[in-house]
């Protein structure tokens, strides 16, 4: 596997995005603010505090990786499946001398990058509210990026099994929706009954949310460390499958 | 010498053989011809040459090499492949495809620029250089993706049914090309099922059907032998 082509895939998905970036950043951007808004404000104002913080204080670094978690996610479902089967642009790039695995392993770059993108975004505007209180926050850049990948694994996993575009419903509906609402980014998971603490655990999502609150302001529990290591562990577990997956789906 | 050589091409999805111990030489500098209904094998053929579909048996070498893994990614860079589908990048313009498809080549900037010009001169397309390629017509669309296949400047250039689907006009500009690249010494491999094209456009023609290579000759032998115009032949051999 070549490097440097996998990077010309990942080029050429950067040239489109620039191309078309305005209308999607504004549209991708509008969703978590609107969490953050109704929920960190509305609902905030019914809830006193949770662990000594106000409630759009408690959302806000979750918000940050659901947003990076949904960002390598739409990329790797629609946005591949269309490059995939409507636009043929994988036919048109395994003619050159991209190979079957650089030709994914790009894919899966760029999804990552789209998570680096729209996270990094949320971060800053947080910030202008006030809601960052650490500078440590900069880590939360290479997490990002481990969000990113790992996302945009699962849904390249998703783009090889699905039978057409309509089924990315059911990934989004009975996968996604439910590690993102189970992620601790709304409420402590700690109260929960045992069977929701116990399965949250292998939520990637409330690792990383774990993990981005810590640094978002500051405190930083030993705990970070597990977290950090269930989010490798997923990382180099999911990483294979695409690259299988989509060749048994593609290739004849 | 022969560029490209086939050796008993096999092809099964699941259990359905769609190419049959398939056997052919192509010659350095020719014009070789596919020739066969839908359904033949012609683009498995094309398909297996630049390494899109797995071979269930057989080998095939070009310049000597035998293709694999390994070795694809350096051999393609000789190749260039006008595909049958538009598959274009709808996004973007119609120099901005070129120059995306020259770097999948490690192509400069610089110089891809200069080569899409070049090539957009060629196919009579540079005054739509910034035109999103929605906007263009099915034969532009064509034209476009004929000159993006010889971005490398390719040695081999595989064209699968270049004119399927064109109106007249637009197909016999694409003919005036092909002739123009035959006369530039590249070795062209080509798929159609037109015999008109087959005729004016191969120095050698396998005729195909159901999986099978028939035979292979110049579409002058094949007339004789057969007697009558490749039609009668294509007819009577290939199966309705």
């Amino acid at each position: 596997m070549d490097f440097k082509r996998a990077f010309r895939v990942w080029q050429r998905n950067a040239t489109v995005y620039k191309k078309l970036y305005r209308s999607s950043l504004t549209l991708n951007f509008f969703e978590p603010m609107l969490y953050l808004i109704a929920l960190g404000y509305g609902l905030g104002g019914f809830i006193k505090e949770i662990n000594g913080m106000t409630y759009i204080e408690f959302i806000a670094p979750g918000i940050i990786m659901s947003s990076a978690m949904f960002a390598a996610c739409y990329e790797c479902t629609y946005g591949t499946y269309v490059r995939m089967v409507y636009q043929k642009t994988f036919d048109a790039i395994l003619a050159t001398p991209i190979t079957f695995n650089e030709l994914i392993l790009g894919e899966l770059l760029w999804g990552a990058t789209k998570s680096l993108i729209y996270g990094t975004v949320i971060i800053l505007v947080i910030s202008l509210f006030g809601l960052v209180k650490s500078s440590y926050v900069v880590f939360l850049i290479p997490l990002i990026l481990m969000c990113g990948l790992i996302f945009a694994s699962l849904s390249l996993i998703a783009t090889a099994i699905v039978p057409g575009i309509d089924s990315f419903n059911y990934f989004y509906t009975l996968i996604l929706t439910p590690l993102f609402l189970f992620s601790g980014i709304f409420f402590p998971l700690e109260d929960m009954p045992e069977i929701v603490i116990k399965l949250s655990q292998a939520n990637p999502l409330m690792h990383l949310v774990n993990i981005s609150r810590a640094f978002c302001y500051g405190k930083i529990p030993y705990s970070f460390i597990y977290d950090l290591i269930v989010i490798v562990i997923y990382l180099f577990v999911l990483a294979p499958f695409p690259f299988i997956l989509l060749k048994k789906r593609y290739v004849l | 010498m022969d560029v490209v050589v086939g050796k008993n091409l096999t092809k099964y999805y699941k259990k359905f053989k769609a190419l049959d111990s398939a056997n052919f030489e192509i010659k350095e500098g020719e014009c070789f011809g596919f020739l066969g209904p839908n359904g033949a094998g012609k683009t498995t053929i094309m398909g297996m040459i630049y390494g899109f579909i797995t071979l269930s048996e057989g080998e095939i070498k070009i310049f000597g090499i035998k293709i694999d893994e390994k070795t694809l990614p350096k051999l393609k860079r000789r190749i260039g492949v006008i595909p049958q589908d538009n598959n274009l990048d709808p996004d973007l313009n119609v120099l901005e495809n070129l120059i995306v498809y020259a770097r999948y080549f490690d192509i400069s900037k610089n110089e891809a620029i200069r080569r899409a010009k070049e090539l957009l001169k060629f196919v009579k397309l540079e005054e739509w250089s910034k035109i999103n390629v929605r906007k263009l017509s099915g034969g532009m669309q064509r034209k476009l993706i004929f000159a993006r296949g010889l971005i490398n400047d390719p040695d081999i250039i595989i064209l699968d049914e270049p004119t399927t689907g064109l109106d007249p006009r637009s197909r016999r500009q694409i003919w005036d090309k092909i002739e123009v690249l035959k006369h530039s010494g590249k070795t062209l491999i080509l798929t159609t099922h037109y015999m008109e094209e087959a005729e004016k456009l191969c120095d050698r023609l396998a005729i195909m059907d159901k999986g099978k290579i028939l035979i292979i000759d110049t579409p002058q032998n094949l007339s004789i032998k057969f007697g009558g115009n490749l039609e009668h032949v294509y007819l009577n051999m290939t199966e309705g």
